[in-house]
């Protein structure tokens, strides 16, 4: 039997204090395993980004057992999630690039986190992704001077760049139009497949559904529905 | 180290507007605090050179003595005393005493300190008292000091031609016959040297008895600090035995103590590195305010929090070091106006120099410590 990458079960969660508290993660679970692009979907509000955060790192789980790349992460100390968030690429719905930095210093920000390389493999690394995304002529640019897709493309090489065994996205697509949201799903797909990568996607945009290999639908903070796609479709 | 993209350059550096700020804002808090400290060691320094300029091993002063215009005297029968120590060469008197002459070129009053001593032997190392010895020797002549504050400019050229010039004393004619630089200071703005006989001609309350310094010279091989104990303890309490050193550290004490200058100058200082500090926390704060969704993302991506800090840091550093060079450059330039406009003796040393810069990189972590408080807000759960 496979180890799961993610391995979520009877998963709550609470936001504020006091009478304030108010949950909005249910008893959730959920398994996902290597080389699977998964895609979640469910109305505003529904704590699919919550669920997102927690899986990424980004906010400490509260109660149950969260299992992300076989780190628990349900009670770990601050050093153990960032040493989680170092293993994870994250694309987020607005690029997030960093404003001063040209795109392929974005993208070295992201392999300098692994220890052990010289500054020039770390270069020809950069360069060579922004290659495979189709950015090639653009590696000297600064954000602001990239279109919306561009710039989304410069993300994923970013998350892709130190081959991640797990891509969180958040609507990486909400930003874009049809065509280039296409492009840029496309790509993350086939990047994926080549390295072997997991991809847990959060998105409203029906028009990518068909990349996954399973979905997933969150509702007032539980998970109503584990379908493989062949039998949803 | 490892080579890794240097973050802090390049966000200090893309935004060229805030960057010029940072550098005007702390160019100017380092011009502030040059121009304090360039002020402080210019006081101390001009109200010395005389002091310097005296040739003498130990310097014997009044108990009452506080600074060089007001130094009170003492009996010169100490000095004759003096003169049967083990040791001791020489000692002369000089007399000094300050008051009203007209001044050349507008007849008004000003007044002008003046030094005297007998004239058969310079008490004074400076070229233009040893090369007119003989005038002083003259009735009623003196000599002037041509880094004098005031409007002296053409008497100064006039003397420069070897001409000759008149003015009155407390009511005596005198005459100005050549010029020694010394220069003004906080306590005199002019100079004048002349002969002990004349020094009594135009003081006439003042008496050849009662000697305002006492210019003790050694033996060659006498050690000074080892004669001065031996003086100390032979003469009797109405007179203080000084090396030449502590002669001239004692003036400079009178002014950093007893009067509000030192204070004044320091506070000066002071309010520079605040200035700085309040300018370098405000380009830091809003740097980090306006990045702080981009360092959200850096912690997401897996950067540690001491990390982000480093950059913080080290752009407080780069500000730093690019707000010092133009602080320090319209400083030089500062000085040479002042040196010119006051006769002030402003230099930059390197001492100071390396002062400034320290106070600089202090006032820029300081700014940046309280501004990366700012960097907890930045939460990375706050990205998706």
């Amino acid at each position: 039997m496979q180890q799961p990458v993610i391995h979520i079960q009877n998963l709550n969660h609470y936001f504020g204090q006091g009478q304030l508290r108010k949950q909005v993660l249910f008893d959730v679970n959920l398994e996902i395993f290597s080389g699977e692009i998964v895609i979640m979907t469910g109305p505003s509000g529904s704590g699919k980004t919550t669920l997102l955060s927690l899986i990424g790192g980004l906010r400490s789980a509260q109660a149950g057992h969260l299992q992300v790349l076989n780190q628990e992460l349900c009670g770990a100390n601050k050093s153990q999630l960032v040493q989680v968030r170092r293993n994870i690429g994250y694309i987020f719905q607005a690029h997030n690039l960093l404003k001063f930095l040209t795109a392929q210093q974005n993208v070295q920000m992201s392999i300098e986190l692994q220890e052990n390389m010289s500054y020039q493999e770390v270069q020809e690394k950069s360069a060579a992704i922004l290659e495979t995304v189709g950015l090639g002529n653009r590696v000297n640019y600064y954000p602001e001077d990239l279109s919306g897709g561009q710039k989304q493309r410069v993300a994923i090489a970013r998350a892709l760049v130190s081959r991640p065994q797990l891509v969180l996205a958040d609507e990486p697509t909400a930003a874009l139009d049809s065509k280039s949201g296409r492009d840029v799903v496309e790509l993350m797909q086939q990047l994926a497949k080549e390295q072997g990568t997991t991809i847990l996607l959060v998105t409203h945009d029906n028009r990518i559904l068909d990349v996954a290999d399973r979905i997933v639908h969150m509702e007032d903070g539980q998970l109503a529905q584990n379908t493989k796609l062949a039998t949803a479709v | 180290m490892k080579r890794k993209t240097p973050l802090a350059w390049l966000q200090v550096s893309r935004e060229r507007t805030r960057l010029l700020i940072a550098m005007a804002g702390i160019a100017f808090a380092d011009m502030l605090m040059f121009l304090q400290m360039g002020f402080q060691d210019a006081l101390y320094d001009s109200n010395t050179r005389m002091h310097r300029s005296m040739r003498a091993d130990l310097v014997l002063v009044s108990p009452q003595a506080q600074n060089i215009v007001n130094l009170s005297t003492f009996p010169r029968s100490r000095l004759y005393q003096t003169m049967n120590f083990a040791g001791v060469e020489s000692a002369v008197p000089l007399y000094a005493e300050t008051a009203n002459w007209k001044v050349p070129q507008t007849r008004l009053n000003s007044a002008v300190l003046v030094l005297a001593f007998n004239p058969e032997k310079s008490a004074f190392s400076l070229s233009g008292v040893e090369q007119n010895l003989d005038r002083i020797k003259l009735p009623d002549t003196f000599l002037f000091d041509s880094g004098s504050r005031g409007e002296y400019d053409q008497t100064i050229a006039q003397l420069k031609q070897a001409q000759s010039i008149f003015t009155e004393f407390s009511d005596r004619k005198i005459e100005i016959d050549g010029l020694f630089n010394v220069g003004a200071s906080f306590a005199a703005d002019g100079n004048l040297i002349t002969s002990d006989l004349n020094f009594l001609r135009i003081f006439p309350q003042r008496t050849a008895a009662e000697v305002s310094v006492g210019l003790v010279t050694l033996k060659p091989g006498s050690d000074p600090q080892q004669v001065a104990a031996v003086l100390k303890a032979g003469l009797s309490n109405d007179v203080q035995v000084l090396t030449h050193e502590e002669f001239v550290e004692t003036e400079k004490t009178y002014w950093a103590n007893n009067t509000p200058i030192g204070f004044i100058f320091s506070l000066g200082t002071a309010i520079g590195f605040v200035v700085g500090v309040v300018i370098v926390y405000q380009i830091l704060y809003s740097d980090v305010s306006d990045h702080l969704s981009e360092y959200a993302t850096l912690k997401a991506m897996g950067y540690k929090d001491i990390y982000l800090l480093g950059v913080v840091f080290q752009e407080a550093i780069i500000l730093a070091i690019l707000g010092f060079i133009p602080g320090y450059t319209i400083s030089v330039g500062l000085y040479g106006l002042t040196r010119s406009a006051t006769n002030l003796p402003l230099f930059m040393t390197l001492v100071r120099a390396i002062s400034v810069f320290c106070l600089t990189i202090i006032m820029c972590l300081a700014s940046g410590l309280i501004a990366m408080r700012k960097l907890r807000a930045a939460d990375p759960a706050d990205i998706f």
